[in-house]
Protein backbone atom coordinates (compact mmCIF):
# COMPACT_ATOMS: atom_id res chain seq x y z
CA UNK A 1 0.00 0.00 0.00
CA UNK A 2 1.15 3.49 -0.73
CA UNK A 3 1.97 5.23 2.23
CA UNK A 4 2.09 9.39 2.18
CA UNK A 5 6.07 10.85 2.50
CA UNK A 6 4.52 13.71 4.36
CA UNK A 7 5.29 12.64 7.90
CA UNK A 8 9.13 11.51 6.92
CA UNK A 9 9.20 15.03 5.77
CA UNK A 10 7.95 16.47 8.68
CA UNK A 11 9.96 14.70 11.28
CA UNK A 12 13.29 15.17 9.29
CA UNK A 13 12.21 18.68 9.15
CA UNK A 14 11.88 18.82 13.23
CA UNK A 15 15.00 17.11 13.42
CA UNK A 16 16.25 19.95 11.52
CA UNK A 17 14.48 22.87 13.49
CA UNK A 18 15.95 21.15 16.77
CA UNK A 19 19.26 20.87 15.86
CA UNK A 20 19.89 23.79 13.58
CA UNK A 21 20.08 26.79 16.03
CA UNK A 22 22.28 24.90 17.84
CA UNK A 23 24.96 24.62 15.15
CA UNK A 24 24.64 28.19 13.98
CA UNK A 25 25.58 28.91 17.70
CA UNK A 26 28.65 26.65 17.62
CA UNK A 27 29.41 27.61 14.44
CA UNK A 28 29.17 31.67 15.69
CA UNK A 29 31.16 30.79 18.55
CA UNK A 30 34.17 30.41 15.90
CA UNK A 31 33.53 33.33 13.73
CA UNK A 32 36.18 36.23 14.78
CA UNK A 33 33.10 38.90 13.96
CA UNK A 34 32.01 40.43 16.76
CA UNK A 35 28.45 40.34 16.42
CA UNK A 36 27.71 37.12 14.50
CA UNK A 37 26.48 38.84 11.23
CA UNK A 38 28.10 37.38 8.52
CA UNK A 39 31.77 34.64 8.62
CA UNK A 40 34.80 36.87 9.26
CA UNK A 41 37.61 33.95 9.63
CA UNK A 42 38.12 31.34 11.94
CA UNK A 43 38.99 32.06 15.36
CA UNK A 44 39.59 30.84 18.64
CA UNK A 45 39.55 34.20 20.61
CA UNK A 46 36.34 34.02 22.09
CA UNK A 47 37.72 30.96 23.84
CA UNK A 48 40.89 32.18 24.82
CA UNK A 49 38.80 35.69 26.66
CA UNK A 50 36.39 32.93 29.10
CA UNK A 51 39.69 32.25 30.58
CA UNK A 52 40.05 35.78 31.68
CA UNK A 53 36.38 35.47 33.00
CA UNK A 54 36.86 34.65 36.95
CA UNK A 55 33.51 35.08 37.66
CA UNK A 56 32.09 32.28 35.45
CA UNK A 57 34.30 29.57 36.68
CA UNK A 58 33.62 30.66 40.17
CA UNK A 59 30.31 30.48 38.85
CA UNK A 60 30.98 26.96 37.66
CA UNK A 61 32.38 25.87 40.77
CA UNK A 62 29.09 26.77 42.92
CA UNK A 63 26.91 25.07 40.47
CA UNK A 64 29.01 21.77 40.59
CA UNK A 65 28.53 21.97 44.78
CA UNK A 66 24.81 22.42 44.52
CA UNK A 67 24.75 19.70 41.89
CA UNK A 68 26.45 17.00 43.68
CA UNK A 69 25.29 18.00 47.13
CA UNK A 70 21.46 18.02 46.25
CA UNK A 71 21.85 15.06 44.20
CA UNK A 72 23.15 12.99 46.93
CA UNK A 73 20.94 13.67 49.56
CA UNK A 74 17.80 13.64 46.89
CA UNK A 75 18.98 10.06 45.92
CA UNK A 76 19.06 9.37 49.50
CA UNK A 77 15.13 10.81 50.12
CA UNK A 78 14.00 9.87 46.54
CA UNK A 79 14.76 6.14 46.57
CA UNK A 80 12.94 5.77 50.44
CA UNK A 81 10.51 7.39 48.84
CA UNK A 82 10.00 5.05 45.97
CA UNK A 83 10.46 1.87 48.14
CA UNK A 84 7.30 3.34 50.25
CA UNK A 85 5.32 3.71 47.65
CA UNK A 86 5.96 0.81 45.59
CA UNK A 87 5.72 -1.52 48.88
CA UNK A 88 2.79 0.04 50.75
CA UNK A 89 1.29 2.22 47.55
CA UNK A 90 -2.07 1.24 49.08
CA UNK A 91 -2.44 2.90 52.23
CA UNK A 92 -3.83 6.51 52.31
CA UNK A 93 -0.45 7.61 53.81
CA UNK A 94 0.89 6.62 50.42
CA UNK A 95 -1.52 7.95 48.28
CA UNK A 96 -0.92 11.45 49.59
CA UNK A 97 2.86 10.84 49.80
CA UNK A 98 2.61 10.03 45.68
CA UNK A 99 0.43 13.09 45.06
CA UNK A 100 3.08 15.02 47.09
CA UNK A 101 5.95 13.72 45.01
CA UNK A 102 3.66 13.84 41.58
CA UNK A 103 2.88 17.84 42.16
CA UNK A 104 6.36 18.81 41.87
CA UNK A 105 6.30 17.36 38.25
CA UNK A 106 3.37 19.24 37.08
CA UNK A 107 3.89 22.92 38.71
CA UNK A 108 5.40 25.27 36.37
CA UNK A 109 8.73 26.26 37.83
CA UNK A 110 8.08 30.18 39.01
CA UNK A 111 5.38 28.95 41.08
CA UNK A 112 8.45 26.51 42.95
CA UNK A 113 10.69 29.43 42.57
CA UNK A 114 7.63 31.93 44.51
CA UNK A 115 6.35 29.76 46.78
CA UNK A 116 10.13 29.33 47.91
CA UNK A 117 10.89 32.54 48.29
CA UNK A 118 7.95 33.87 49.99
CA UNK A 119 8.44 30.89 52.83
CA UNK A 120 12.63 32.02 53.18
CA UNK A 121 10.94 35.73 53.42
CA UNK A 122 8.26 34.64 55.67
CA UNK A 123 10.99 33.14 58.10
CA UNK A 124 13.58 35.65 57.83
CA UNK A 125 16.39 32.79 55.98
CA UNK A 126 18.93 34.58 54.16
CA UNK A 127 19.12 33.92 50.56
CA UNK A 128 22.42 32.57 49.06
CA UNK A 129 23.75 29.14 48.47
CA UNK A 130 21.90 27.17 51.62
CA UNK A 131 18.60 28.39 49.88
CA UNK A 132 19.73 27.25 46.50
CA UNK A 133 20.55 23.79 47.80
CA UNK A 134 17.25 23.62 49.53
CA UNK A 135 15.47 24.47 46.60
CA UNK A 136 17.67 21.88 44.29
CA UNK A 137 16.94 18.98 46.82
CA UNK A 138 13.23 19.54 46.72
CA UNK A 139 12.73 19.33 43.02
CA UNK A 140 15.13 16.63 42.09
CA UNK A 141 13.24 14.47 45.40
CA UNK A 142 10.22 14.00 42.93
CA UNK A 143 12.31 13.12 39.74
CA UNK A 144 14.75 10.40 41.42
CA UNK A 145 11.39 8.99 43.16
CA UNK A 146 9.30 8.66 40.06
CA UNK A 147 12.80 6.98 38.41
CA UNK A 148 13.56 4.65 41.21
CA UNK A 149 9.78 3.80 41.54
CA UNK A 150 9.54 3.13 37.62
CA UNK A 151 12.46 0.51 37.76
CA UNK A 152 10.33 -1.17 41.29
CA UNK A 153 7.40 -1.84 39.07
CA UNK A 154 9.15 -3.90 36.54
CA UNK A 155 10.75 -5.95 39.63
CA UNK A 156 9.30 -9.32 40.14
CA UNK A 157 8.86 -9.26 44.50
CA UNK A 158 9.20 -12.89 43.87
CA UNK A 159 12.63 -12.91 43.87
CA UNK A 160 12.39 -11.43 47.21
CA UNK A 161 10.57 -13.74 48.54
CA UNK A 162 13.16 -17.03 46.99
CA UNK A 163 15.74 -15.13 48.53
CA UNK A 164 13.92 -15.31 52.04
CA UNK A 165 13.02 -18.97 51.87
CA UNK A 166 16.61 -19.67 50.70
CA UNK A 167 17.44 -18.12 54.00
CA UNK A 168 18.70 -15.06 53.61
CA UNK A 169 18.03 -12.21 56.36
CA UNK A 170 16.45 -8.61 55.26
CA UNK A 171 20.39 -6.58 55.22
CA UNK A 172 21.64 -9.94 52.95
CA UNK A 173 18.57 -9.87 50.72
CA UNK A 174 18.50 -6.37 50.58
CA UNK A 175 22.36 -5.63 49.13
CA UNK A 176 22.72 -9.10 47.38
CA UNK A 177 19.51 -8.76 45.64
CA UNK A 178 17.41 -6.06 45.63
CA UNK A 179 20.35 -3.21 45.56
CA UNK A 180 21.61 -4.96 42.44
CA UNK A 181 19.10 -4.96 40.62
CA UNK A 182 17.78 -0.94 41.41
CA UNK A 183 20.89 0.40 40.99
CA UNK A 184 20.50 1.27 37.27
CA UNK A 185 17.44 3.33 38.47
CA UNK A 186 19.17 5.18 41.09
CA UNK A 187 21.99 5.75 38.87
CA UNK A 188 19.67 7.23 36.51
CA UNK A 189 18.18 9.26 38.64
CA UNK A 190 21.05 10.64 40.01
CA UNK A 191 22.18 11.60 36.37
CA UNK A 192 18.65 12.81 36.07
CA UNK A 193 19.18 14.79 39.10
CA UNK A 194 22.30 16.39 38.76
CA UNK A 195 21.62 17.56 34.94
CA UNK A 196 18.22 19.45 36.21
CA UNK A 197 20.35 20.87 39.64
CA UNK A 198 23.47 22.04 36.89
CA UNK A 199 20.78 23.77 34.70
CA UNK A 200 18.38 25.25 36.66
CA UNK A 201 17.65 28.77 36.17
CA UNK A 202 14.34 29.86 37.23
CA UNK A 203 13.84 28.43 40.75
CA UNK A 204 17.58 29.12 41.46
CA UNK A 205 16.77 33.13 40.02
CA UNK A 206 14.04 33.25 42.74
CA UNK A 207 16.49 31.78 45.85
CA UNK A 208 20.06 33.23 45.13
CA UNK A 209 20.87 35.79 47.17
CA UNK A 210 23.75 38.34 46.16
CA UNK A 211 26.78 36.85 46.05
CA UNK A 212 25.34 33.53 44.82
CA UNK A 213 26.08 32.95 41.72
CA UNK A 214 25.43 29.41 39.77
CA UNK A 215 26.42 28.95 36.11
CA UNK A 216 22.71 29.61 34.69
CA UNK A 217 22.48 33.27 36.75
CA UNK A 218 26.15 33.56 35.14
CA UNK A 219 24.70 33.08 31.12
CA UNK A 220 21.42 34.69 32.27
CA UNK A 221 23.26 37.82 33.13
CA UNK A 222 25.56 37.82 30.06
CA UNK A 223 22.27 37.12 27.75
CA UNK A 224 21.15 40.29 29.42
CA UNK A 225 24.22 42.34 29.15
CA UNK A 226 27.07 40.66 28.06
CA UNK A 227 28.88 39.84 24.75
CA UNK A 228 27.38 37.23 22.47
CA UNK A 229 30.47 35.35 21.10
CA UNK A 230 31.38 34.43 24.65
CA UNK A 231 27.89 33.18 25.51
CA UNK A 232 28.18 31.36 22.12
CA UNK A 233 31.78 30.05 23.41
CA UNK A 234 31.02 29.22 26.77
CA UNK A 235 27.43 27.35 25.91
CA UNK A 236 29.79 24.97 22.80
CA UNK A 237 32.18 24.21 25.88
CA UNK A 238 28.56 23.37 27.90
CA UNK A 239 26.77 21.10 24.85
CA UNK A 240 30.16 18.94 24.23
CA UNK A 241 30.38 18.07 27.89
CA UNK A 242 26.15 17.09 27.87
CA UNK A 243 26.43 15.51 24.38
CA UNK A 244 29.85 13.12 25.55
CA UNK A 245 27.72 12.35 29.04
CA UNK A 246 24.94 11.61 27.09
CA UNK A 247 26.21 9.33 24.52
CA UNK A 248 28.34 7.61 27.57
CA UNK A 249 25.36 6.83 29.17
CA UNK A 250 23.62 5.74 26.67
CA UNK A 251 26.84 3.31 26.22
CA UNK A 252 26.86 2.17 29.58
CA UNK A 253 23.17 1.28 29.80
CA UNK A 254 22.08 -0.50 26.95
CA UNK A 255 22.64 -4.16 26.60
CA UNK A 256 25.87 -5.40 25.00
CA UNK A 257 25.49 -6.15 21.53
CA UNK B 1 -0.94 -7.28 66.04
CA UNK B 2 2.42 -6.40 66.16
CA UNK B 3 3.54 -7.92 62.68
CA UNK B 4 0.93 -4.55 61.74
CA UNK B 5 2.51 -2.16 64.17
CA UNK B 6 5.86 -3.08 62.68
CA UNK B 7 4.77 -2.74 58.96
CA UNK B 8 3.64 0.71 60.33
CA UNK B 9 7.00 1.74 61.25
CA UNK B 10 8.74 0.44 58.32
CA UNK B 11 6.25 2.50 56.50
CA UNK B 12 6.88 5.71 58.10
CA UNK B 13 10.45 4.74 58.35
CA UNK B 14 10.67 4.52 54.20
CA UNK B 15 8.33 7.86 53.92
CA UNK B 16 8.89 10.16 56.72
CA UNK B 17 11.95 11.71 55.40
CA UNK B 18 10.43 12.91 51.84
CA UNK B 19 7.17 13.33 53.29
CA UNK B 20 8.57 15.84 55.83
CA UNK B 21 10.91 17.41 53.69
CA UNK B 22 8.08 17.99 50.32
CA UNK B 23 5.71 19.22 53.04
CA UNK B 24 8.18 21.70 54.58
CA UNK B 25 9.54 23.14 51.27
CA UNK B 26 6.57 22.51 48.63
CA UNK B 27 3.04 22.45 50.37
CA UNK B 28 3.33 24.83 52.97
CA UNK B 29 5.35 27.40 50.83
CA UNK B 30 2.15 26.90 48.05
CA UNK B 31 -0.22 27.26 50.61
CA UNK B 32 1.86 29.67 52.43
CA UNK B 33 1.60 31.95 48.67
CA UNK B 34 -2.80 31.97 49.13
CA UNK B 35 -2.19 33.51 52.34
CA UNK B 36 0.21 36.07 51.10
CA UNK B 37 -2.16 37.05 48.68
CA UNK B 38 -4.33 38.81 51.06
CA UNK B 39 -1.95 40.58 53.27
CA UNK B 40 -1.21 44.43 52.66
CA UNK B 41 2.64 44.92 51.05
CA UNK B 42 4.71 47.76 53.21
CA UNK B 43 6.93 50.39 51.38
CA UNK B 44 9.80 48.80 51.93
CA UNK B 45 9.27 45.59 50.02
CA UNK B 46 7.98 43.43 53.03
CA UNK B 47 4.87 41.77 54.10
CA UNK B 48 2.43 43.65 56.43
CA UNK B 49 -0.10 42.81 58.98
CA UNK B 50 -3.73 42.54 58.50
CA UNK B 51 -5.67 41.41 55.88
CA UNK B 52 -6.62 43.33 52.98
CA UNK B 53 -8.21 42.41 49.14
CA UNK B 54 -6.13 45.15 47.71
CA UNK B 55 -4.02 42.43 45.82
CA UNK B 56 -7.00 40.47 44.26
CA UNK B 57 -8.65 43.65 43.17
CA UNK B 58 -5.50 44.59 41.47
CA UNK B 59 -5.30 42.12 39.56
CA UNK B 60 -8.49 43.20 37.70
CA UNK B 61 -6.86 46.22 36.12
CA UNK B 62 -6.90 45.96 32.07
CA UNK B 63 -3.30 45.74 31.66
CA UNK B 64 -3.13 42.88 33.68
CA UNK B 65 -6.09 41.32 31.47
CA UNK B 66 -4.05 41.84 28.72
CA UNK B 67 -0.92 39.93 29.90
CA UNK B 68 -3.72 37.27 30.86
CA UNK B 69 -4.97 36.45 27.62
CA UNK B 70 -1.93 36.85 25.91
CA UNK B 71 -0.88 34.01 28.06
CA UNK B 72 -3.58 31.81 27.38
CA UNK B 73 -3.00 32.63 23.87
CA UNK B 74 0.65 32.15 23.68
CA UNK B 75 0.25 28.95 25.53
CA UNK B 76 -2.94 27.52 23.37
CA UNK B 77 -0.91 28.02 20.17
CA UNK B 78 2.07 26.81 21.07
CA UNK B 79 0.05 23.54 22.18
CA UNK B 80 -1.59 23.74 18.70
CA UNK B 81 1.29 23.81 16.59
CA UNK B 82 3.62 21.11 19.00
CA UNK B 83 0.27 18.50 17.97
CA UNK B 84 0.20 19.08 14.84
CA UNK B 85 3.85 18.58 14.24
CA UNK B 86 4.25 15.85 16.70
CA UNK B 87 1.67 13.82 15.62
CA UNK B 88 3.06 13.29 12.09
CA UNK B 89 6.46 12.65 13.92
CA UNK B 90 4.97 10.36 16.57
CA UNK B 91 3.45 8.14 13.97
CA UNK B 92 6.93 8.42 11.54
CA UNK B 93 8.88 7.06 15.03
CA UNK B 94 6.02 4.00 15.30
CA UNK B 95 6.81 2.98 11.46
CA UNK B 96 10.30 3.77 10.65
CA UNK B 97 13.13 0.84 10.94
CA UNK B 98 14.55 0.25 14.77
CA UNK B 99 17.63 1.45 13.82
CA UNK B 100 16.66 4.89 12.44
CA UNK B 101 13.69 4.95 15.78
CA UNK B 102 16.48 4.70 17.44
CA UNK B 103 18.52 7.58 16.35
CA UNK B 104 15.66 9.94 15.80
CA UNK B 105 14.47 9.25 19.19
CA UNK B 106 17.91 10.19 20.62
CA UNK B 107 17.92 13.19 18.52
CA UNK B 108 14.37 13.84 20.04
CA UNK B 109 15.81 13.14 23.96
CA UNK B 110 19.14 14.92 24.24
CA UNK B 111 18.18 18.60 23.75
CA UNK B 112 16.02 17.64 26.67
CA UNK B 113 19.76 17.33 28.37
CA UNK B 114 21.14 20.53 26.91
CA UNK B 115 20.55 23.73 28.52
CA UNK B 116 17.18 25.43 28.94
CA UNK B 117 18.73 29.13 28.35
CA UNK B 118 21.23 28.45 25.52
CA UNK B 119 18.46 27.27 23.29
CA UNK B 120 16.44 30.03 23.85
CA UNK B 121 19.81 32.52 23.69
CA UNK B 122 20.48 30.76 20.19
CA UNK B 123 16.72 32.00 19.01
CA UNK B 124 17.26 35.74 20.16
CA UNK B 125 20.65 35.33 17.72
CA UNK B 126 18.73 33.96 14.67
CA UNK B 127 16.03 36.03 15.13
CA UNK B 128 18.27 39.22 15.60
CA UNK B 129 17.69 42.47 13.37
CA UNK B 130 20.97 41.24 11.38
CA UNK B 131 20.59 37.82 12.43
CA UNK B 132 20.43 34.85 9.34
CA UNK B 133 16.61 34.66 9.44
CA UNK B 134 15.98 38.03 9.16
CA UNK B 135 18.10 38.17 6.08
CA UNK B 136 16.58 35.37 4.40
CA UNK B 137 12.78 36.50 4.83
CA UNK B 138 14.17 40.57 3.58
CA UNK B 139 15.62 38.70 0.57
CA UNK B 140 12.56 36.54 -0.10
CA UNK B 141 10.38 39.85 0.34
CA UNK B 142 8.26 38.35 2.86
CA UNK B 143 9.16 40.85 5.39
CA UNK B 144 10.35 44.65 4.85
CA UNK B 145 13.75 45.18 6.43
CA UNK B 146 12.05 48.00 9.00
CA UNK B 147 10.20 44.90 10.29
CA UNK B 148 11.07 42.94 14.02
CA UNK B 149 11.47 39.66 14.06
CA UNK B 150 12.02 39.68 18.07
CA UNK B 151 10.16 40.81 21.09
CA UNK B 152 6.33 40.12 19.61
CA UNK B 153 4.42 37.75 20.50
CA UNK B 154 4.75 35.47 17.74
CA UNK B 155 8.43 35.15 18.56
CA UNK B 156 7.23 33.62 22.49
CA UNK B 157 5.07 30.88 20.05
CA UNK B 158 8.10 30.15 17.84
CA UNK B 159 10.66 29.26 20.54
CA UNK B 160 8.13 27.74 22.78
CA UNK B 161 7.42 25.20 20.15
CA UNK B 162 11.01 24.67 19.88
CA UNK B 163 11.44 24.15 23.63
CA UNK B 164 8.16 22.02 24.36
CA UNK B 165 7.53 19.77 21.00
CA UNK B 166 10.38 16.85 22.12
CA UNK B 167 7.72 16.76 25.81
CA UNK B 168 4.76 16.16 23.08
CA UNK B 169 6.46 14.30 20.66
CA UNK B 170 7.83 11.79 23.26
CA UNK B 171 3.92 10.92 24.80
CA UNK B 172 2.45 10.64 21.34
CA UNK B 173 5.41 8.18 19.98
CA UNK B 174 4.82 5.77 23.45
CA UNK B 175 1.07 5.61 22.23
CA UNK B 176 1.54 5.24 18.65
CA UNK B 177 4.25 2.33 18.76
CA UNK B 178 1.50 0.58 20.77
CA UNK B 179 -1.65 1.37 18.30
CA UNK B 180 -2.21 -1.92 15.92
CA UNK B 181 -1.57 -0.41 12.64
CA UNK B 182 -3.36 -3.29 10.83
CA UNK B 183 -6.44 -0.84 12.29
CA UNK B 184 -5.55 1.40 9.11
CA UNK B 185 -4.95 -1.12 6.74
CA UNK B 186 -8.46 -2.47 7.60
CA UNK B 187 -9.69 0.73 7.06
CA UNK B 188 -7.84 1.47 3.90
CA UNK B 189 -9.38 -1.73 2.25
CA UNK B 190 -13.02 -0.65 3.61
CA UNK B 191 -12.36 2.30 1.12
CA UNK B 192 -11.43 5.30 3.21
CA UNK B 193 -8.94 7.96 1.65
CA UNK B 194 -5.70 7.61 3.44
CA UNK B 195 -6.30 11.39 5.62
CA UNK B 196 -9.53 9.74 6.85
CA UNK B 197 -7.80 6.77 8.15
CA UNK B 198 -5.06 9.06 9.53
CA UNK B 199 -7.80 11.27 11.07
CA UNK B 200 -10.44 8.71 12.24
CA UNK B 201 -8.71 5.30 12.84
CA UNK B 202 -5.29 6.16 14.15
CA UNK B 203 -6.23 9.60 16.11
CA UNK B 204 -9.04 8.25 18.41
CA UNK B 205 -5.67 5.06 18.78
CA UNK B 206 -3.81 7.29 20.36
CA UNK B 207 -6.05 9.18 22.39
CA UNK B 208 -4.53 8.91 25.47
CA UNK B 209 -0.86 9.76 24.03
CA UNK B 210 -2.76 13.39 22.88
CA UNK B 211 -4.06 14.48 26.19
CA UNK B 212 -0.53 13.54 27.82
CA UNK B 213 1.54 15.48 25.46
CA UNK B 214 -1.16 18.54 25.87
CA UNK B 215 -0.48 19.16 29.68
CA UNK B 216 2.95 18.61 29.18
CA UNK B 217 3.10 21.45 27.15
CA UNK B 218 0.16 23.55 27.75
CA UNK B 219 0.91 23.61 31.46
CA UNK B 220 4.80 24.74 31.24
CA UNK B 221 3.48 27.37 28.72
CA UNK B 222 1.03 29.33 31.02
CA UNK B 223 4.22 29.45 33.33
CA UNK B 224 6.79 30.29 30.68
CA UNK B 225 9.23 32.85 32.14
CA UNK B 226 12.70 32.87 30.08
CA UNK B 227 11.24 32.43 27.05
CA UNK B 228 8.95 35.97 26.91
CA UNK B 229 11.44 37.23 29.11
CA UNK B 230 14.55 37.11 26.69
CA UNK B 231 13.03 36.80 23.39
CA UNK B 232 9.05 38.63 23.56
CA UNK B 233 9.79 41.91 25.25
CA UNK B 234 7.01 44.22 26.73
CA UNK B 235 4.59 42.95 23.86
CA UNK B 236 5.35 39.65 24.54
CA UNK B 237 5.32 39.39 28.47
CA UNK B 238 3.06 36.49 30.18
CA UNK B 239 1.90 36.30 33.71
CA UNK B 240 5.28 34.76 34.82
CA UNK B 241 6.74 38.02 33.35
CA UNK B 242 4.57 39.91 35.48
CA UNK B 243 5.62 37.49 38.63
CA UNK B 244 9.14 38.33 38.37
CA UNK B 245 8.50 41.70 37.73
CA UNK B 246 6.76 42.04 40.97
CA UNK B 247 9.47 40.50 43.15
CA UNK B 248 12.53 41.36 41.28
CA UNK B 249 11.56 45.59 40.08
CA UNK B 250 9.19 46.67 42.16
CA UNK B 251 9.52 43.72 45.49
CA UNK B 252 5.91 43.63 46.07
CA UNK B 253 5.72 40.01 47.35
CA UNK B 254 1.93 40.28 48.35
CA UNK B 255 0.90 41.25 44.77
CA UNK B 256 2.95 38.27 43.34
CA UNK B 257 1.52 36.27 45.29
CA UNK B 258 -1.90 37.25 44.10
CA UNK B 259 -0.57 36.59 40.20
CA UNK B 260 0.73 33.20 41.50
CA UNK B 261 -2.81 32.32 43.20
CA UNK B 262 -4.25 32.74 39.63
CA UNK B 263 -1.45 30.93 37.73
CA UNK B 264 -1.56 28.17 40.32
CA UNK B 265 -5.47 28.07 40.05
CA UNK B 266 -4.56 27.96 35.92
CA UNK B 267 -2.67 25.54 36.13
CA UNK B 268 -4.90 22.86 38.00
CA UNK B 269 -8.16 23.14 36.16
CA UNK B 270 -6.72 21.43 33.05
CA UNK B 271 -5.61 18.51 35.67
CA UNK B 272 -8.56 18.53 37.60
CA UNK B 273 -10.27 18.14 33.81
CA UNK B 274 -7.77 15.11 33.26
CA UNK B 275 -8.43 13.57 36.54
CA UNK B 276 -12.34 13.83 35.93
CA UNK B 277 -11.79 12.19 32.43
CA UNK B 278 -9.59 9.50 33.84
CA UNK B 279 -12.30 8.70 35.99
CA UNK B 280 -14.32 7.91 33.62
CA UNK B 281 -11.94 6.11 31.98
CA UNK B 282 -11.00 8.38 29.16
CA UNK B 283 -7.94 10.40 30.12
CA UNK B 284 -4.21 9.23 30.14
CA UNK B 285 -2.98 7.21 33.30
CA UNK B 286 -0.95 10.21 34.72
CA UNK B 287 -1.75 9.87 38.63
Amino acid sequence: MRRSRLPIWITVGAMVFFYLPIAILVVNSFNASRFGTGWQGFSLRWYAQLLHEPEIWLAARNSLLIAVGATALSVVLGTAAAFALHRFGRSRLQRFHYALVYMPLVVPEILMGISLLMAFAATGVGLGLGTIFLAHVTFCVSFVAMTVLARLQDFDDAVVEAARDLGAGWRVTFRRVVLPMIAPGIAAGALLAFTLSIDDFVITFFVAGPGSTTLPIRIYSMIKFGSPPLINALSSILLLVTFTAVILSQRISSPRR
Amino acid sequence: MKAGARKRAAEWLASGPSLLWLCLFFLVPTLLVFVLAFRPATPFGGIGAGWTLANIRRLADPAMLTVARRTLEISLATTFICLVLAVPVGYTLARISAKWRNFFLMLVIIPFWTNFLIRVFAWKTLLHPEGPIKQVLVFLGLVPSGASLLYRPEAVVLVSVYAFLPFTILPIYAAAEKFDFRLMEAARDLGARPFAAFRKVFLPGIRRGLVTAVLFVFIPALGSYIIPDIVGGPGGEMIGNKIAQRVFVDRNLPLASALSVVLILSVLAPLVAILFLQRRGEGPEIL
